[in-house]
């Protein structure tokens, strides 16, 4: 037929000799109905098919709405949206492990573990239901370390400045991080920040605790990484020192253990720890260089 | 007395470039977006963006022929004013974009590199890699960013808008929304509000888009009185890797780095493409278009592909349809530095490395051309007056749309690299305009408008709301419905389309939006729920979907993307060179009875009974005049002659 392949439920092309015999799976999810209530773990049984992954596991489970035992459930809750891991959406621990879930593919994961797949949210960000968990506290880094290009203003000036391909080639990579947060689940140094808000607190107010008490803490690998990729634009580095100080402040590259966690789970392979070894030197001549200044 | 602000829905490139724009001239804003902005569907483009540029203009490019491209490209049916003043822009806009730091790919001078996509001869397309849309909307989320810690821009992330506020007579005053995760249904005034929300690719179930392109914020506009432009334009971007959850695009800069498009010239051909000599494979692209090759226009790569599958049985594979996109005669260390994010894509999901093996594609649902539409103020020589309020402004007053959800730059079909332009174009410039518009309003601000007007929207919505909650079980799925309207869609509304098809597909589409009416819920919570969401997005497809397929079928023609067969105007037979002439004599006349007629853009409104209405309007077309769309056809030679007679004598 002309179009099956558009509409139809057609499996694409095949990697014939890679799929495993298995009619269905099932999916374990811990469930969690909202912030500060008890999690569970739920059982679901999914009908296998040819190149799913675990975002297309999940849209059959919001459908049937059903588990293992034909017990009636809400669907389960997750987040993505571009599902080809551009976005950084879709971040939860697959099998125990921090990853993109679109790029999960149900038939790599039944090699490693048959008939079965463990869902988990993320545990270094509050669960807002499910797999949903809130990470505002990520993009408050970006801020945190000014990671933006300090530009006059958006009227024409010409072209910016001339730049090698060399140094193209060190940008590239660093500009590709997605904001997922795998690289900070890993991070033994980034612990859970959960703050409630007060019943006399307005939203205002409340987002602006929130906001001081993550700038307190451990900015993670991603903002840090950041750091660098500003610090060595062109027009980025005129504000450099404002970026040194906030990584010697408080929650500040100091916190980092050296761990390398964080660069093994890099959905983007983005060389972390080049970064922080690169931002650890900086910091260290920065900080001398004020302590000389003084 | 409260300031003025100004609400923008939607943080893809579009809206971002409006936010920090508007911020710049000094006016707050409101940001709202489904997705945490850095999130949103611009991330996902890969080739590039299109300007004029110093090398090109050596070669003898210049802006009016990157309008001539644009206009031509898309078959004639944009208005040419704002496209002339999009491609006059282009070439700021990239310094623009390189300033904010975009890490473009760079010349070993330093300079930014470029490559050729679609539709032109020029090589005029700055990349960064192959993921150059993530790489400018960073840029533009940075600043905005920027200007949030200045607290000139509030973002209201995880937002969903449910629709404008407009008062009795007739002006918008702010929108309604609701918080994804407490559900709340809040009120925002607004003394400008500017839709940004990209394509609805959703439609059709699976596409190259995102999940949230799902049309839902420009239906709710549409529902609320305002006009939708060319629906009936949807174009499928030749090649797609399918999946079971989406069809992930394999960019045009594959073809732009070189890459060729072929199939074995036996049917089904068992060995393994390497092993294919040269002798055996048929480049139909390149043979049947010699000039432009593997990069004729979207349109017209997606027909041959199909065709070769469909009609001349070549496809790849005996059980399902591909061509082979071939990149393997290139450096792989080249491959690496231009086209390496979409090659891991392939790699990721398909588990074979395209830099030994050639990647197996095929067509796929990728851009509306149709959208809100926006009005815009032409000068004297044809160039927009910036600065004046009515450039992007709805029919509504106040309300106003940008980006992939207005219909104004591409006509039939767009031209590969420029959109990203057109999103960050429409989005820089409508904001001058809104100043102006802010700077002469008399009638106070939006929040001094009567409490009324807010608490009664934010009711209606709520009732809505809540009256989908409460609905009974044991009702119709909603994840089911959507699979279903997708697969009418994708079977009647794409690269191939027959009037009965579309006939039935619109009998059909009325009967799914009467069983969404029926829908119950799993989840009837009120905390973070998706299913709820989800059916709210399901029921406001169908107006979109509606109107999509009545302008199909309403529309007795070829033009750009839409493509029916018996309305084609197939080349020349005759081999005498007299008949021959006279055969492109009647060809020449159709074309102009076909203009006449047709060189109209399809204007919808809903009417009471929410049935779609449409009607014509002329095109500004006085800056290119139309002519014959000729890529490989065949004859084409004799009409262009004939043709270029009668231009000549009037
Ligand atoms: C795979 C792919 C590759 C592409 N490659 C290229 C390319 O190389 N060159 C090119 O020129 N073009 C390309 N395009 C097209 C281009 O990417 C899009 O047209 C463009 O990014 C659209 O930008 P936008 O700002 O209009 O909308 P989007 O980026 O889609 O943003 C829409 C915004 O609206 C928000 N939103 C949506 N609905 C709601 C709602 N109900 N309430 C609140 N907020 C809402 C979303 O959260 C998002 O922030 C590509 C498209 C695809 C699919
Ligand atoms: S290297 Fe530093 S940032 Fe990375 S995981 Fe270890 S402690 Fe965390
Ligand atoms: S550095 Fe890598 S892991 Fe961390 S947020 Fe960015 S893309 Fe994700
Ligand atoms: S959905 Fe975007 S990264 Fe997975």
């Amino acid at each position: 037929m002309l179009f099956d392949y558009f509409g139809g439920q057609c499996p694409p092309y095949a990697m014939s000799d890679q799929h495993p015999e298995i009619d269905s799976f099932e999916v374990r999810v811990l469930r969690q109905d909202a912030p500060g209530e008890r999690s569970r773990w739920e059982r679901h049984r999914v009908t296998y098919e040819r190149d799913m992954n675990v975002i297309s596991a999940l849209q059959k489970i919001a459908a049937q709405a059903e588990t293992v035992d034909g017990q009636p459930v809400a669907p389960v809750c997750w987040d993505s949206n571009c599902l080809e891991e551009v976005c950084g959406a879709c971040t939860m621990l697959i099998n125990g492990r921090t990853r993109q879930a679109c790029t999960a593919l149900i038939d790599r994961l039944m090699e490693d573990c048959p008939g079965e797949i463990e869902l988990r949210p993320m545990s270094k960000f509050p669960v807002i239901r499910d797999l949903v968990v809130d990470r505002t506290r990520l993009f408050r880094a970006l801020t945190k370390v000014k990671a933006w290009v300090p530009v006059d203003g958006y009227l024409d000036r010409g072209q910016g400045p001339l730049r090698s391909m060399e140094e193209q080639q060190q940008s590239y990579p660093l500009s590709e991080c997605m904001s997922c947060g795998c690289c900070l689940e890993a991070c033994p140094q980034y612990t859970k920040i959960e703050s409630t808000q007060d019943e006399s607190e307005s939203d205002e107010d409340f987002s602006a605790r929130k906001s001081a008490t993550y700038d307190s803490a451990f900015v993670g690998a991603h903002a840090i990484s950041q750091a660098v990729l500003f610090n060595t634009n062109p027009i980025g580095k005129f504000i450099a020192g404002e970026r040194l100080d906030a990584l010697t402040g408080p929650g500040g590259i100091q916190m980092c253990g050296n761990a390398q966690n964080c660069v093994a789970v890099c959905p983007k392979e983005i060389p972390l720890t080049t970064s922080i070894a690169r931002a650890g030197r900086s910091t260290t001549l920065h900080v001398l260089k004020k302590w000389f200044d003084r | 007395m409260p300031k003025q602000r100004v609400m923008v829905i939607g943080g893809g490139l579009a809206g971002l470039a409006a936010t920090m724009k508007l911020a710049e001239l000094g006016i707050d804003v409101d940001l709202i977006s489904l997705t945490p902005v850095k999130r949103s569907h611009s991330v996902c483009a890969q080739g590039g963006i299109n300007s004029v540029n110093a090398r090109t203009r050596q070669l003898g490019d210049s802006e009016d022929l990157h309008l001539d491209d644009t206009v031509y490209g898309g078959d004639f049916l944009q208005h040419q004013p704002p496209v002339k003043e999009m491609v006059y822009w282009a070439p700021k806009i990239i310094d623009l974009m390189d300033r904010l730091g975009v890490t473009f790919n760079r010349t070993s001078e330093g300079h930014l590199d470029n490559r050729r996509f679609g539709g032109t001869l020029f090589k005029r397309t700055a990349f960064a890699g192959a993921t150059t849309g993530q790489q400018l909307l960073y840029a533009l989320d940075e600043q905005v960013r920027r200007w949030e810690a200045e607290g000139r821009v509030k973002k209201f992330e995880s937002w969903n808008y449910l629709g404008p506020i407009i008062d009795d007579a007739g002006i918008c005053r702010g929108v309604v929304a609701q918080d994804l995760i407490s559900m709340e249904i809040r009120t925002y005034p607004a003394d400008a509000v500017i839709i940004a929300t990209g394509g609805c690719g959703l439609l059709y179930g699976r596409s190259t888009m995102s999940l949230v392109c799902n049309g839902g914020a420009v239906s709710r506009t549409f529902q609320a009185g305002a006009k939708y432009a060319n629906a009936e334009f949807i174009q499928v971007h030749p090649t797609a890797i399918p999946g079971a959850d989406k069809l992930r695009l394999m960019s045009e800069s594959a073809r732009g780095e070189g890459g060729r498009v072929w199939v074995p010239r036996t049917p089904h051909d068992e060995r393994s493409p390497r092993e294919i000599p040269e002798s055996e494979r048929y480049y139909f692209l390149e043979e049947r278009y010699p000039e432009y090759g593997n990069l004729v226009p979207r349109d017209i790569a997606t027909r041959e592909i199909f065709n070769v599958c469909v009609h001349e049985g070549l496809s790849v594979d005996a059980d399902r349809q591909c061509v082979y996109l071939d990149l393997t005669h290139i450096p792989r260390e080249e491959l690496d530095r231009k086209l390496g994010g979409i090659l891991s894509i392939y790699e990721k999901f398909q588990g074979v490395d395209p830099r030994d093996e050639p990647m197996k594609i095929f067509p796929a649902v990728h851009y509306s051309m149709g959208g809100l539409w926006v009005d815009y103020e032409r000068t004297a020589d044809g160039g927009l007056n910036i600065g004046s309020p009515v450039n992007q402004a709805t029919n509504i007053p106040r309300l106003y749309a940008i980006g992939e959800c207005d219909y104004q730059y591409h006509g039939a079909n767009r031209l590969g690299a420029n959109s990203l332009l057109s999103c960050i174009f429409s989005g820089l410039m409508v904001a001058p305009g809104i100043e102006t518009l802010l700077e002469s309003s008399d009638d106070g601000t939006a929040a001094d408008q009567p409490s009324s007007l807010f608490e009664g929207a934010r009711r209606q919505r709520q009732q809505n709301f809540d009256a989908l909650l409460k609905r009974p079980g044991g009702g119709e799925n909603p994840y089911l419905l959507h699979q279903q309207l997708g697969e009418v869609m994708t079977r009647t509304a794409t690269v191939v389309r027959f009037n009965k098809d579309l006939e039935q597909a619109y009998a059909t589409v009325c009967d799914l939006e009467q069983r969404a009416a029926k829908c119950s819920l799993s989840d009837t919570g009120n905390w973070t729920n998706q299913n709820v969401v989800f059916t709210a997005a399901l029921i406001d497809m169908f107006p979109l979907a509606k109107t999509l397929l009545k302008g199909a079928l309403q529309r007795d023609e070829c033009r750009g993307a839409h493509y029916k067969p018996d309305f084609a105007m197939p080349g020349l037979e005759a081999t005498d060179p007299a008949e021959r002439r006279r055969q492109a004599e009647a060809w020449c006349d159709k074309f102009e009875e076909r203009n006449a007629k047709w060189l109209k853009s399809t204007v919808a409104v809903l009417d009471e009974d929410g049935e779609p209405q449409l009607a014509y309007e002329e095109v500004d077309t006085s800056l290119v005049p139309p002519r014959p769309r000729l890529y490989g056809l065949v004859g084409a030679e004799a009409i262009e002659e004939v043709w270029k007679e009668r231009v000549a004598v009037n």
